[in-house]
């Protein structure tokens, strides 16, 4: 009995699967004969896909690169465990009893000991022989899995076929890079909401506020349609605040405002601010018609990063409460059809702007998830077309399943047209990435890391389209997020600044030459030359005016470039490549290699010419000219500013009168020829053979006291 | 008017007693001399009498602009220490009614200082700020000294002033003539020599004498003031270009093929084949230098002292026919066709800098003395002035309505452009400031289309060649009235030109020398200094002037135990890590700041970019 639910379920996930990946087989009506409880089960895992995108309860999932299950108790399947599924697991019973457990040693021994292998024994093997077996290879073989040892499956291996080692190396850094901003914004995420700091959180409100504010206010002038749509958001924000019922004075701070408010001017403020809030929130609006369109304008970007709330409203609409969907529509409705600035203030109470820090994972965010969205807006048009008015509880589950089918109907229809149509670059661009967020697939529990199946998928596709080159492919994810960014942040680009700068230098030098200046009044007006060769000579002067153009400039600007680079320090690049590594052509040495190795020169002074546009300054040293200048300094100086100092005047009797240059150049020793120097006496040196002659020295040439001559007398008289 | 501190009064007494000490070298020959009989016979023997009898002409009253003939006794700066004060009343007994020094105008003096004093240094030691002292009181010696000898500088500018609101561009030449006395007039004439062709010019350094050479090979020198003639010959040739030599006797000229030099009479001494296609001249004073810009592309410089070429360089930029000197620096500006003007120096084989200056092809450039402003003209038919002190931008612009093809500055900073047959002349406000352009100073129509200009040295007046001939035209105010008499006096005679031209070369300035900022030579060299430091720290192993590590010093009454030795060196230990610390802390403020705001901050995400 067991086994039979068993194979059933198994079964039945098998077709799932098929769904799942339906694009190869396209089988739909197989799956439309099953029965409810089957579509039930369906609905429940769609549901719980989407309720896992919000990333609240998710779990971690090692990443696993074939097509499979989550870990359930029907299922085979290693996920998670990063163990390979061995068929010989399966088949063991649940309990090995303890009698067998040696002989089994045995077995494996004599098994390990590799005697000669028969041919009979893999044939052995390949059969099925008891039903359950056949179930699981049925099972198998129906998913292409592999059942013998390679472990690839045919796409996976066509796959390895497919890929180069650019390509892989490539892809894997997108894919480290995704997770890594998943995780850092995760963490950001947790860091921000741990905060306890009230203050801090109001503060980010309201700066959150502010900043949408300024945002639409520009996006009103850019782009009114884009503008409407933000205001729908924002109109959807004031909705959820509405019914929150925040700003009803029934909690605990507005109880608190209350008692104080009797004293308490500032409170009583406070208290009287929530109530006009809440009035303003309470009033009825006007009610305009309804549309279906309206229902995809709601969809947020914004707002989806506070998915679940999105979601559930989402749900709801869909799902047993029409008349909150009501509501809703109508809401958004009036948001459309009045635009007033002065409601925007209220979409505080969502994080409807981002911070800056996260504007770059955002904007990827965002692709997919909108993809996502307007893959649920089709869905339910579609729904609507099929039902006009959503019945009971039993019948939305019933609308749910057919949701999907008609979901997977689209997105297959879609694919084939992809397919007919054959431009390979064009649609693919646009539809691939829609394609592999379009599934709901319960395994996922982010689209963003369905790395793999749209790898599969795509790879098929080339192959159906006969192997053509897969540049393109790989190209593919690559440029839309670009673009995005591009689009979004035009200044968090690292280069913009630098751009901008170069050219406003450009439009400098433009203007420096190209100025109108006014022309001189001149009385004399230079005849014009009758000469023959004059005239021939201010042809070709014309002729030269006329083709004296912006190529001056740019060749200037060019020839300054060089020279800059020129004249800068060079890195010693010390990288061996291949050592310590794995070498061979084409393998560069690994980054942090190439940093640890690269001496960096250090940075010189700033070029004199680096605000001059027009200019290049030779920044080369003059080395016969420092041959004559001073090199060592002399004694008592300690810093070159000060020796200069005593240089800077010139002696010479050009820059002197001659009074002055003589006594500037008057030696420390004249010698007078013809006239008898006599010898150095010991006291004229300053030794002092006793303390009366040194007297005498000093009574006969008072003048000549030095304050060593001082210190010595004062010494003798303290004596 | 404000007054310099006299010496003797204001110094403060720490000046005065450096003075003291410096005052007066005692000899030991008159070691046993009175001092008062000291006063009388200062300083060594004067054997230079012969020049300041210097023979004055009657019309010099030109007086040396730095005189070092400071002929006028002069007063004495300071009342010395030792003069009784009543010794100051003469043998009259009438006391002086202004004694002590005559006063010195402030501004005056401070034109001659030249120590920089915008440098704040750190903290020195007693033995080095005495130098400085030293050093300061030196250069205020002998700024005031200077300043007290502009006095003799009596000679002023001339100057052409319009009635009322006249326009002096309206005044014509003929007028200017009536005007003036009869020597100054005779400077104004035309020589009418159509026959060879459009004419280039040149003055000597003195400005007395004039070398013109005609397209079709008229070569001649004379004496312009006096219209005599030294030599006049026809070179058979193409004439490009014609330039004294450091003295009127020698004479280079750019023909056809060479570069030949003449002398004053005519006879051709060097044919220099090394400079072949020579297209402009120019000739450096100070350095001896004839720089040639040739056809070829290359700048030639020819050491005219010793015969020998001391650079060669190339321009990398087509046919240079577009060449003028900084007089400050001696740089030589080449004007290019691609609208840029490089500067040059014999000593680099790269230009020390490039100006884009036009969008055309530059077609003249100028220098004016100071080295301060650069006219260049281009193709554009626009007129700029650049400011060459670090920034080289334009400081004005005009648009000419035939673009100016020749221009040239006055000792005083007047700006003349040649344009077709017809000379601008703009002035400025005073000697320092550039030419305005906003109303020509005067205009003169030529008979023919410009070929050179030049003004004359310590002369109003500028010299014009063009296809009809020389014309000599009168301009108040162009040149420096006041000469000076060592360096190129105009009324020298052969045996002083002679005298003269030793000590030129005596004083040649070394042609490597020549660079942008001729005041960055009287820096230390840093570069190699700190070479030179690292060099002796190897040799020797350790650094000489590095400071000694604290020791502390042995304290009494059992404090000074190991312990609180090592305690107390820990502690001044760490207050000078603390100190380093901080001060890289701060460093990194500095560079964090200054990094900030260019560049974009890098991502974590980099590192999956591939």
């Amino acid at each position: 009995m067991t086994a039979n639910r068993l194979a059933e379920s198994l079964l039945a996930l098998s077709q799932q699967e098929e769904l799942a990946d339906l694009p190869k087989d396209y089988l739909l009506s197989e799956s439309e004969d099953e029965g409810d409880n089957d579509g039930e089960r369906k609905h429940q895992k769609l549901l719980e896909a989407i309720s896992s995108l919000d990333g609240k309860n998710r779990r971690k999932l090692a990443e696993r690169s074939e097509a499979s299950l989550k870990v359930s108790e029907f299922n085979v399947s290693s996920e998670g465990s990063g163990e390979k599924l061995v068929l010989a697991d399966l088949l063991e019973p649940v309990k090995t009893s303890s009698s067998l457990a040696t002989v089994k040693k045995q077995l494996s021994r004599v098994k390990s000991k590799k005697t000669v292998e028969l041919p009979l024994n893999k044939e052995e093997i390949e059969r099925a022989r008891t039903p359950l077996e056949q179930e699981i290879f049925n099972l198998l073989h129906k998913n292409k899995q592999p059942v013998t040892d390679p472990l690839l499956t045919p796409v996976e291996k066509a796959s390895l076929r497919a890929m180069s080692l650019e390509e892989a190396k490539m892809r894997r850094a997108e894919l480290q890079r995704a997770r890594a901003l998943q995780s850092y914004y995760e963490a950001k995420a947790r860091r921000e909401k741990k905060i306890k700091s009230k203050k801090y959180h109001k503060v980010v409100k309201k700066g959150k506020a502010k900043k949408a504010l300024k945002e639409f206010e520009q996006l009103r002038k850019v782009n009114p349609a884009a503008a409407l749509e933000e205001l729908e958001k924002i109109e959807k924000a004031r909705m959820m605040e509405r019914m929150s019922l925040k700003h009803q004075n029934s909690g605990k701070w507005a109880k608190s405002k209350a008692i104080m408010a009797k004293y308490d001017l500032e409170a009583r403020q406070a208290m009287q601010e929530q109530l006009s809030k809440n009035k303003e929130l309470t009033q009825k609006l006007q009610v305009a018609s309804e549309s279906e369109e309206e229902e995809g304008g709601t969809e947020d970007v914004e707002e989806l990063l506070v998915p679940d709330v999105v979601n559930e409203v989402q749900m709801n609409a869909d799902g047993p409460n029409p008349w909150m969907l009501r509501s809703c529509t109508s809401d958004t409705k009036e948001a459309a059809t009045q635009e007033d600035p002065e409601q925007l203030p209220e979409l505080e109470a969502h994080g409807v702007s981002e911070s800056e820090g996260e504007e770059r994972p955002m904007a990827e965010e965002e692709i997919l998830l909108r993809e996502f969205e307007e893959r649920r807006s089709l869905r339910k048009r579609s729904e609507l077309s099929q039902d006009a008015e959503p019945a009971g509880s039993q019948e939305t589950i019933d609308s749910g399943s057919q949701e999907v089918l008609s979901e997977l109907r689209v997105l297959s229809q879609k694919l084939k047209e992809n397919h007919q149509s054959r431009k390979q670059k064009a649609s693919s661009e646009g539809t691939i990435p829609q394609v592999q967020r379009e599934e709901p697939a319960p395994e996922e529990e982010e689209p963003l890391l369905l790395q793999r199946p749209e790898r599969v998928q795509t790879l098929e596709e080339l192959e159906e389209l006969g192997k053509e080159e897969c540049f393109q492919n790989k190209e593919l994810p690559r440029p839309v997020l670009e673009e995005q960014q591009s689009e979004r942040t035009p200044n968090n680009r690292p280069d913009a600044p630098k751009e901008k700068k170069k050219k406003e230098q450009m439009i400098d030098l433009q203007n420096l030459l190209t100025t109108q200046s006014p022309s001189v009044k001149s009385l004399a007006v230079p005849t014009i030359e009758e000469l023959e060769d004059e005239e021939e000579r201010n042809h070709r002067q014309m002729i030269k005016e006329a083709f004296a153009g912006d190529d001056v400039i740019r060749d200037f600007l060019k020839e300054k470039r060089e020279a800059v680079e020129a004249s800068k320090p060079k890195d010693v690049d010390l990288t061996l490549p291949g050592w310590g590594e794995w070498g061979g052509v084409g393998l560069k040495p690994s980054a942090k290699k190439r940093r640890r190795f690269l001496i960096k020169a250090p940075e010189g002074p700033p070029r004199k010419d680096k605000n001059l546009p027009n200019v290049i300054i030779n920044e080369k040293r003059n080395i016969h000219a420092a041959a004559h200048q001073v090199q060592v300094l002399p004694y008592p100086f300690t810093h070159h500013w000060q020796f200069e100092r005593t240089i800077q005047t010139p002696i010479g009797s050009t820059w002197n009168t001659q009074r002055a240059f003589q006594k500037l150049t008057t030696p420390k020793v004249v010698t007078k020829p013809g006239h008898i120097i006599n010898p150095i006496k010991a006291e004229d040196v300053g030794y002092r053979s006793s303390s009366r002659s040194d007297l005498s020295v000093i009574q006969r040439n008072p003048k000549r006291i030095t304050t060593r001559h001082k210190k010595q007398l004062k010494k003798c008289s303290v004596d | 008017m404000e007054t310099a501190p006299k010496p003797g009064k204001d110094v403060p007494p720490k000046k005065d007693k450096l003075q003291t000490k410096r005052k007066k070298p005692r000899r030991y020959w008159e070691e046993e001399t009175v001092p008062t009989t000291a006063g009388a016979s200062p300083g060594p023997p004067r054997n230079k009498k012969n020049r300041e009898l210097r023979p004055q002409r009657p019309k010099n009253a030109h007086i040396l602009k730095k005189s070092r003939i400071s002929k006028k006794p002069q007063v004495p700066k300071k009342p010395r220490e030792w003069k009784n004060p009543e010794s100051q009343s003469g043998l009259s007994g009438a006391q002086d009614p202004f004694p002590g020094p005559a006063p010195v105008p402030v501004e005056v003096v401070q034109k001659f200082c030249r120590i920089d004093k915008s440098r704040k240094l750190l903290h020195s030691k007693a033995k080095t700020r005495s130098r400085l002292e030293v050093a300061e009181a030196e250069e205020e010696e002998t700024s005031i000294k200077a300043a007290r000898s502009e006095l003799l500088l009596a000679e002023e500018p001339g100057f052409l002033e319009g009635e009322d609101g006249e326009d002096t561009a309206k005044i014509c030449q003929a007028d200017i003539v009536e005007a003036v006395d009869i020597a100054s007039a005779a400077k104004h004439f035309d020589l009418n020599l159509r026959q060879f062709g459009p004419y280039r010019l040149n003055y000597s350094r003195t400005g007395r004498h004039l070398a013109f050479g005609g397209r079709r090979g008229h070569v001649a020198a004379l004496d312009w003031v006096t219209k005599k003639l030294m030599c006049e010959i026809n070179v058979m040739e193409a004439v490009r270009d014609i330039r004294f030599l450091h003295s009127e006797a020698l004479l280079a000229v750019a023909q056809n093929r060479w570069l030949h030099i003449y002398d004053n009479q005519g006879i051709e001494l060097h044919c220099i084949r090394r400079c072949d296609r020579v297209t402009r001249l120019e000739f450096l004073p100070f350095h001896f230098l004839l720089a040639t810009a040739s056809e070829t592309g290359f700048l030639t410089y020819l050491d005219v002292s010793v015969g020998k070429i001391v650079a060669a360089l190339n321009a990398r930029a087509g046919r240079l026919d577009v060449m003028s000197q900084n007089p400050y620096n001696a740089v030589i500006h080449l004007g290019h066709s691609n609208g840029t003007v490089s500067l040059w120096s014999p000593a680099m084989k790269e230009p020390l800098a490039k100006i884009l200056c036009h969008r055309g092809g530059v077609r003249a450039v100028a220098v004016d003395s100071t080295g301060t402003y650069m006219a260049t003209s281009g193709l554009d038919h626009q007129l700029k002035i650049f400011d060459l002190r670090g920034t080289y931008q334009p400081l004005s612009t005009r648009t000419l309505p035939h673009g100016a093809g020749h221009l040239a500055f006055s000792q005083r900073g007047l700006l003349v452009a040649g344009m077709g047959d017809v000379v601008n002349i703009w002035a400025g406000q005073g000697k320092a400031s550039p030419p305005s352009l906003e109303q020509p100073y005067l205009t003169h129509r030529l008979s023919g289309p410009v070929h050179g200009l030049q003004f004359c040295p310590f002369e109003d007046v500028l010299g014009v060649g063009h296809t009809g001939g020389i014309t000599s035209m009168l301009v108040p105010g162009a040149s420096e009235p006041n000469f000076d008499g060592l360096e190129s006096n105009p009324y020298r005679s052969r045996k002083q030109r002679q005298e003269w031209e030793v000590k030129a070369l005596l004083e040649k300035v070394p042609a490597e020398l020549i660079c942008l900022d001729p005041r960055a030579l009287a820096e230390v060299d840093v570069i190699s200094l700190e070479q030179g430091k690292k060099e002796q720290i190897e040799r020797l192993g350790y650094d000489p002037q590095a400071k000694a590590p604290f020791q502390p010093k042995p304290k009494q009454k059992g404090r000074s135990s190991t312990a609180s030795l090592v305690k107390r060196k820990r502690k001044v230990m760490d207050e000078e890590h603390r100190d380093k610390v901080r001060q890289s802390l701060q460093q990194q403020h500095h560079k964090e700041a200054k990094a900030k705001p260019t560049g974009a901050r890098p991502s974590a995400l980099d590192r999956f970019v591939r």
